[in-house]
């Protein structure tokens, strides 16, 4: 089976192609074959130019009924507390405008503080958290921030390679004000060893737009005797087609 | 006004069957519903293989070309809310009961399409279109090759549409990128 060192090599050899090519690409390649399940599963077809239509300038509208307050702390959604380093993700969603994304659904899934997720596929032998989840909705305030308490997940081990192990990360499921900017990505945590080595975070052939996937420690979330806290922007693709109003 | 860089996708991963889908969730209308139709397919990767963990999302307009303006996550049976989200099973099939969507604007009738999957790095857009409609007139059908349009448009069958969806390989699905995105 292949091993961290050939995997390692593969996406040292695709970086240094993607910056003799010297464009920085700001998203992920769709082919990316150390992440072996890319192989068979992205269009060799470049994707085709379109000019979005009226309903894709649009985008489903959720609301304060959709949701509940429980729903953004994963560590109140059982009767006991759960196990693991209780940590507050928080942040502002954006356009490309810098115009901030108001009461839009944002979803969050992960593994437990022992990297396993409760999702049955999940073999991983480390123990599931009976008082913990591990999935969570908002919706974004007047400035467009979400605020997230969680349980600080662990890396697990994965079939990609011999010795394959994804690093700390959360799942992040956006909408913007347009159906075009509809996006899911994951969040990782700052001073990761295992980012190095993981295919999917280097699918990512830029460094200072892998970098943008990778949360802040931040003091001032960091609440006294309670929680940790990290900081985390997120910028949807492009700029809503329809301006709507600028704070005061 | 600053330009900002978007922040990159990453693959839904394997796990998300416990966190996405919703009670109804891939119900836009109750099947019951007088112009209830189906909008289903598989989804299959480059050595055509069903792809059993993709994650489908849909947005469009009711029968009347209208654009819902409120709510989603709950189903209250009666509101059209023109978005829905459906998992495929472990024969890649995905199944959606909604209604054949009317003009908005003027338009060619479409449902706006996301694929999400385990290997998919970030994810792709697509359109359905149905047979019938103005399809000849179309902006983003009038330019995709002759050959590879048929994969953008429904096919009737007993339950309603059938639209699949070919990651990769012979007959891959026409993907889109919209103007002004990466």
């Amino acid at each position: 089976m292949t091993g961290q060192v050939e995997i390692s090599a593969e996406i040292a050899a695709l970086h240094a192609e993607s910056c003799r090519a010297g464009v920085a690409e700001s998203q992920p390649s769709l082919d990316f074959p150390p992440y072996r399940s890319s192989v068979l599963r992205h269009p060799k077809s470049a994707l085709h130019l379109a000019d979005p239509e009226a309903v894709e300038l649009q985008a489903p509208c959720f609301g304060g009924s959709d949701i509940t307050v429980l729903d953004a702390d994963l560590t109140v959604q059982h009767t006991g507390e759960p196990i693991g380093e209780r940590t507050v993700v928080t942040g502002r969603i954006l356009d490309g405008h810098g115009r901030p994304v108001r009461r839009q659904l944002v979803e969050i899934w992960q593994a437990n503080a022992a990297g396993r997720y409760i999702h049955q596929g999940d073999q991983h032998p480390a123990p599931l958290d009976p008082n913990f989840t591990g999935a969570g909705r908002c919706l974004t305030d007047e400035d467009g921030c979400y605020r997230f308490t969680t349980i600080k997940p662990g890396p697990y081990p994965w079939r990609n390679h011999h010795n394959a192990w994804r690093p700390a990360h959360i799942h992040f499921s956006l909408f913007g004000t347009d159906f075009t900017q509809r996006m899911i990505t994951q969040m990782y945590f700052p001073g990761d060893p295992l980012c190095a080595l993981d295919p999917i975070y280097q699918s990512i052939t830029d460094q200072s737009a892998r970098d943008r996937l990778v949360a802040a420690y931040d003091h001032h979330v960091t609440s006294p005797e309670w929680a940790t806290g990290y900081r985390w922007d997120i910028v949807l693709t492009g700029s809503a087609a329809t301006p709507f109003e600028e704070p005061r | 006004m600053t330009e900002l860089t978007a922040t990159p996708g990453q693959t839904i991963g394997p796990f998300f069957g416990y966190a996405l889908p919703f009670d109804r969730s891939d119900e836009l209308v109750s099947p019951g519903s007088p112009d209830a139709i189906w909008l289903h397919g598989t989804v299959t990767d480059g050595a055509g293989a069903p792809v059993p963990d993709a994650l489908l999302e849909i947005w469009q307009a009711d029968s009347g070309g209208a654009v819902a303006t409120s709510g989603s996550l709950r189903r209250d049976g009666s509101s059209f809310t023109g978005w829905g989200r459906a998992a495929t099973d472990a024969d890649g099939h995905y199944r959606f009961t909604t209604v054949r969507p009317g003009a908005h604007q003027g338009a060619t009738p479409f449902v706006a399409l996301t694929v999400f999957a385990r290997g998919l790095l970030n994810r792709l857009f697509t359109r359905a279109y149905f047979p019938g409609d103005q399809l000849d007139t179309d902006r983003l059908l009038k330019s995709v090759a002759a050959d590879r349009r048929h994969t953008l448009i429904a096919v009737p069958d007993e339950h309603g549409f059938r639209f699949d969806i070919r990651l990769q390989g012979a007959d891959e699905t026409v993907f889109l990128r919209y103007r002004g995105h990466p």
